[in-house]
């Protein structure tokens, strides 16, 4: 596997805890722990957003990640072309 | 608003080039109980729901199925990527073919063009979440109807992931339609 798939493979893996704990805070607002844990992976996914992104180029559009020369968010694999 | 993110909510790899497959997931794109259905019911639901609590689970759920939308439309086009006239026909695409050649299109796996009547709105909260709830149930069978039609190990990994994001989704349904009896009983004054 490649050090590029590698590391997105750790992206998702740390958004989808953040997601899944998005969803159960939708519903149980009180929860402080299940806050605590949210604030946790999303800071390690920031962390992980950034090294990915230094390496291998944007992973989000319109200003919320920063983009090179010669406008590097075009650059393949897009993610249906992903070979995993 | 909303930003585009490069990249697969879960990794997809497809191992045999099963293009049969690319017609029965068509109906999780295209179909009523699709990706594509449930992402356009709940964005749209939102504005008429009472509670925060279902605002932000209809947002955020309905956000999380465009994530699968992308997850299906990546397998269909991965199957008939390179899929020849006479692969397409005799994997019963062979009309998709004569009318888009290898374009994807939403409909459900025989063809039925998607409609927005899938929406489904009544502006009641009870009722609109009772329809999500039973969405979910609905295209979780779907995707166990899916499973038992390939053997690709890729593939059915994929399925039974997005089988158990149906399930979670349902569970979490739920807790806002228990959120908003609440609120109803709450708002009664005698």
């Amino acid at each position: 596997m490649s050090e590029r798939i590698a590391l997105l493979k750790q992206i998702q893996a740390v958004e989808f805890a953040a997601l899944e704990l998005n969803l159960y805070l939708d519903t149980h607002r009180d929860d402080q722990r299940a806050i605590m844990e949210y604030n946790q992976y999303a800071s390690q996914l920031s962390m992980l957003k950034q090294q990915f992104e230094m390496q291998y180029g944007p992973l989000l559009n319109f200003g919320f990640s920063p983009g090179h020369y010669s406008w590097n968010w075009l650059d393949s694999p897009w993610p249906w072309e992903e070979e995993f | 608003m909303w930003i585009y993110e490069k990249k697969l909510q879960y990794p997809i790899r497809i191992y045999q080039c099963d293009i049969r497959m690319a017609k029965y997931l068509l109906t999780q794109y295209g179909g009523p109980d699709g990706e594509l259905s449930a992402a356009m019911r709940y964005l749209n639901q939102r504005y008429a729901i009472p509670t925060n609590e279902a605002k932000g689970l209809l947002t955020d759920i309905g956000t999380e199925e465009l994530a699968h939308v992308e997850m299906i439309c990546t397998m269909i086009y991965q199957l008939t990527k390179d899929a020849t006239p006479q692969q397409m026909e005799e994997a019963g695409l062979g009309s998709n073919y004569a009318i888009r050649n290898n374009a994807l299109f939403p409909s459900d796996a025989n063809g039925v063009p998607w409609t927005a009547a899938y929406f489904q709105a009544q502006g009641d909260p009870v009722t609109d979440l009772h329809e999500d709830m039973a969405a979910e149930q609905k295209a979780r069978a779907v995707y166990e109807h899916l499973i038992n039609l390939t053997d690709d190990p890729g593939m059915k990994d994929a399925l039974q992931y997005l089988r158990e994001r149906e399930i979670v989704h349902f569970q979490r349904f739920g807790e806002a339609l228990r959120i908003v009896q609440e609120y109803q009983e709450s708002k009664k004054i005698f």
